[in-house]
Formats: C-alpha cells, structure tokens, sequence
C-alpha cells in the first residue's frame, strides 16, 4: 500500500515536469508566429520603436492592403493552376502505373516497382540545368506551364510507392468477379480499381499538393517575371523590394500561410494524415 | 490450355506496358535524360548561355575531387544529418509519447495542434521568417537578451554559430513532423498488448521501454532513412536564410552548386557538383540500407 501510493507520487511528479517541457516546446514552437502576426499588424516604425512583442496599438491594416494590391493574388492564382493541373496528370498517371504494380503477376513487376521507387533518392538539382535548358528550348521558360513536367515527375516515385501498397489491399475477388462477368483488364481498372482507390488518391493529392504547394528550387529556376511565379516566390520578391520593411515581410509570411491553415481548420485529420503519408510503412 | 495461359501472360503483358508507359515517359524526360546530360554536361567548359561549350574530359571531376569548398559542403550536409536524426527522432518520439500516454485529456489535443502548426509553413516562409525573427537588431533571441540586459545576439552572421542555428531551424520545422509519424505508430501497436502489459504489472515507463520501443523499431528506421536521404538534399531554408555565408559557414552541396550554376554560370562545373551530389547521395543511401538490412530485411519501406 505505501509503495503504491509512492508510485502514485512519482507518476504525479513525472507528469508535472512532462508537462513543463511540453509547455517549454510549446513556447519554442509558437512564439515565431506570434512574432510573425504581431508585427504584420504594425506600421515600420512601431515595431522599431516600441519592440518586436508589444501589441500593435491599432491594427493597421496597410501592410495587408500593399501586398495584396502589389499582385499577390496573381501568384496565388498561379500555384493554384500548376497544382490543379499537376495534380490531375499525375493522379491518373500514378494510378494507371499502380495498377498492374498491385495487381497483375508479370516478371518485371518487382524490378519496375524498385526502379520507381529507387528514385525517389534523386536529388532533383541534379536535373536542375538540363530541365532549364529544356524549358528554354521549347518556350516554357518564365512560363507557370514549364513547372508542371518536373512536379509531376519528382511527386511520382513516392506517389506509385504509396498508390500501389493501397490498391493491393483492395480485394481480389471484385476484380476476378468482374472477369467472370467479361470485362478486360482495362475495363476493370477504369469501372473497379479506379473508383475503389478514391481513398488512396485523396490522400494523395493532400501529400503531394502540399509539397507542390510550397516547391520552390524548380519554380525559382523556371521563372523569373512577377506575373508567373508561384506563391513560394511572392516571399522571396516582396522581400526584394522591402528589405529593410519587416512588418511587410510579416504581412506577406501571414497571408501565404492563410490558405494552410484555413484547410487544417477544416480538414485537420485527413491533412495531418495525408501529409504523413509518405512516411508509412507499406 | 497451355497456349490459353501463354496468351494471357502476353495479354497481361501488354496491358501492363501500356499502363506503366506515361509514368516512364515522364520520368524520362524530367529524372533519366537530364541526369546523363548533366554528366554530359560536367564535361564541358560552359556558361550556360553562350552557344560555344569546350570540351574539357574529366577536368571539372579533378577539379571537384580536390574542391576543398565542396567537401566542406558535404560535411556541413552530414552535420546537418547527424544532428537531424539526433534531436529530432528523439523530440518527436517524445512529444508524441507525452500525447500518446496522456490521451485523453482536453489541453493535449490543444498541443497538438499547436505544435503541428510549423508543418504547415513552407520552408522558404520559415527560412524568411526566421532570417527576421533572428535580426541582430530586433530578432527574437535579441530582445530576450536585451531583456537580461545583454546586448545584440547575431546567430546567422557568425561563422561559429550560423550552421548550428540554421540546423535549430530544420529542427523546428520538422520535429512536427516526426511527431505525427510516431503518432501514427503507436496506433499500430495493438491495445491488447498494452492491457496484457498493465494487467502484469508494469508501469508505464516500463512498457515503453520494454514493450513499445521496441515495437516501434521498424519506424524508427524508416524515419532515419527519411530524415538521412533529405538532409542529404537540403536546400530552399538554407539558401533563404544564409545562402550557404558567412562564407562557407552553412553551405551545402545544394547551395554550392545552385549558385555555381546559376548565379556565377559556370554550367560546366555545376553539373560536376550536382553530379558529384547524386554518386554521394545514392552511395550513403545504399549504404544505409545495405547495414540496416543486414538485421532486418523487410523493416524498410
């Protein structure tokens, strides 16, 4: 009884220090974005003059309004085209390439699928100046279409590992049901596999429209003019022309994270879980 | 019905390849090609611009093979590796034990969220965000010091410092990350072996220690490979925050050949460096899994 109650005691003692350590991360982990917020709510010289944590005296709302009448839906529109697109192609692509991954037996199965898979160790700057002079050859260069080929082709390695370890758990006998009825194996992908992946293509899009989202080494080399950047990049032009304006800064960091944050509200789970997709052990 | 199962396997064959071929095509096109033409390319003497290239053999492999800077990037790139896996493993595995054993409680879910938050941020937001939040004038780290009546703190500016505050960065902007995967792992430990575990007697820390952790083997595994093979590519946060200075305090092989490449245009030679990147990076991405799966065959992937 007393050693119990000594247990009891310990336990409480672990937990307090357990949750002033969670509570110290916590305050690492927060006080960015509350520098980030704060400060986008002040005029240049307040921040200055009255220190980075004091509450804006008023909420002036001019940096918001300069940065949004300065283009910056432009780039927001801009990323939202490259990934819709980018997103479609490689979705349906994947899905075509995961299904005889998944399902068919054929000899070259396993080395394709290692082959596909292997590459996602490539380093993409590796690609870096042939896909520029590419780009530059056909006319996409400073273009938003030239983008799409390399996010396709970078999200694809994962993208096939994931797709391929889900359709193999749909079960088999819808599909041999199907034969048995006298649809090909093309017929089957489209009117079964397809419709039934629907959960591993959303999780999908989440993991890899994330990653599109916020690329930045491709869409930084392939383009150059205001008009046709990403939202990545809005940073880096608005922190070009208002180096020395940290409030500005901190207007543009607060509005590009806007969107991420409006989707974790809504969809926290399935974001939380699509983002980690990558990492689950097929 | 032997030629019935033959003419299967063919038809089998055939679809196949049909669906694998736009997958191929495009890998082709943006991973096989320009990766032999940069080899190509590290070949050559050449701006990037100008029509005329001169062919130079092995000249920028000696080159690189000598580079004293590019082999101070590949340390700083291991560096960032080995603390990577160091302090964010454990972090992440620990935030996610204090969720796992305190579920249940209301203000966690609270924590969660907020410490998932920095996940949502692009690495050039966070890179940008801390290139301020880090100003020796008005930075965070600044006013705290001067609070305690110290003076002006520069972190990214001094060559001692900078390559550790850029890695503290990394570690705030993935340790999120982590934490969720651990999350996710501890789900798949079944509840029935927690239950046997506390019906025998043992205290929490002695089922983690005994009992979870090494469950969770297999994913501690495979984070390390993750965080082992991005650390190797780092590059959008540094080259925002640093850009690889105060001189080669933070550079990576990344940084070095992307402003090789694209800022000095010496194309030749920053095809050499990339190239050099991919051998590196595919070696201790073999090695890896070649001494992990020594143990273990299907721990990985």
């Amino acid at each position: 009884m007393i050693s119990y109650k000594h247990e009891i005691q310990k336990s409480r003692i672990c937990w307090a220090i357990a949750i002033i350590l969670a509570t110290c991360y916590l305050i690492i982990s927060i006080t960015p974005f509350i520098f980030m917020v704060l400060n986008s709510f002040k005029e240049r010289f307040e921040m200055l003059t009255k220190g980075v944590f004091s509450f804006p005296e008023t909420f002036y709302l001019d940096n918001y309004k300069e940065v949004v009448s300065g283009g910056f839906f432009r780039y927001f529109l801009n990323s939202a085209v490259v990934l819709a697109i980018s997103l479609c192609i490689l979705l349906f692509i994947v899905a075509c390439a995961a299904y005889p991954l998944s399902r068919f037996r054929f000899r070259f199965a396993a080395p394709i699928f290692s082959l596909i898979v292997a590459c996602m160790s490539i380093p993409i700057h590796i690609t870096l100046i042939p896909v520029f002079k590419m780009s530059q050859a056909i006319g996409f260069y400073d273009r938003i279409w030239a983008l799409i080929g390399p996010y396709v082709a970078f999200a694809i390695p994962i993208s096939t590992f994931i797709l391929t370890s889900f359709m193999k758990s749909i079960p088999k006998e819808l599909e041999e049901a199907a034969e048995i009825d006298g649809c090909g194996k093309i017929k089957t992908f489209f009117k079964i596999i397809f419709p039934l992946s629907a959960p591993g293509l959303s999780t999908l899009a989440i993991y890899d429209g994330v990653n599109m989202w916020n690329e930045f080494s491709f869409a930084y080399t392939l383009t150059q003019s205001r008009e046709n950047r990403t939202l990545p990049l809005a940073i880096w032009d608005y922190q070009g022309e208002f180096t020395m304006n940290t409030p500005m800064i901190m207007a543009v960091l607060t509005l590009s994270l806007l969107p991420m944050i409006i989707l974790f509200i809504i969809f926290q789970d399935k974001l939380v879980k699509g983002m980690t997709a990558g990492a689950v052990k097929g | 019905m032997n030629s019935l199962s033959k003419l299967r396997a063919q038809e089998t064959a055939r679809v196949a390849a049909l669906f694998l071929t736009p997958v191929f095509l495009i890998l082709a096109i943006y991973v096989f090609y320009p990766i032999l033409e940069s080899f190509r390319i590290s070949m050559y003497d050449w701006n990037g611009i100008s029509p005329n290239k001169t062919f130079i053999g092995g000249d920028n492999w000696k080159d690189l093979v000598v580079d004293g800077h590019f082999w101070k990037a590949f340390r700083n790139n291991l560096t960032i590796m080995v603390l990577s896996i160091a302090i964010q493993l454990p972090l992440g595995l620990s935030l996610a034990t204090f969720l796992e054993f305190g579920a249940g409680h209301k203000i966690l879910k609270v924590y969660k969220v907020l410490w998932f938050v920095p996940l949502l941020m692009s690495s050039v937001a966070i890179g940008f965000l801390f290139t301020y939040a880090l100003s020796t004038t008005d930075g965070i780290i600044t006013t705290i010091s001067k609070f305690f009546g110290g003076g002006n703190v520069d972190l990214l500016g001094n060559p001692k410092t900078a390559l550790f505050t850029v890695i503290m960065v990394i570690c705030w902007q993935f340790t999120p990350f982590y934490m969720v995967y651990f999350i996710a792992s501890f789900t798949n430990i079944p509840y029935d072996i927690y239950e046997a575990a506390v019906i025998d007697g043992a205290t929490r820390s002695m089922y983690f220690i005994k009992i979870a952790l090494p469950l969770l083997k297999p994913y501690i595994k495979s984070a390390a490979i993750m965080s082992l093979v991005g650390s190797l590519k780092y590059f959008d946060l540094i080259y925002v925050m640093t850009s690889g200075g105060p001189g080669t305090a933070t550079e990576l092989m990344a940084t070095y050949m992307y402003k090789e490449s694209f800022s000095n245009f010496n194309m030749g030679y920053g095809s050499a460096i990339a190239c050099g990147m991919f051998i590196l990076i595919s070696l201790t991405a073999l090695f890896t899994l070649k001494v992990l799966n020594r143990r273990n065959t299907d721990d990985l992937i």
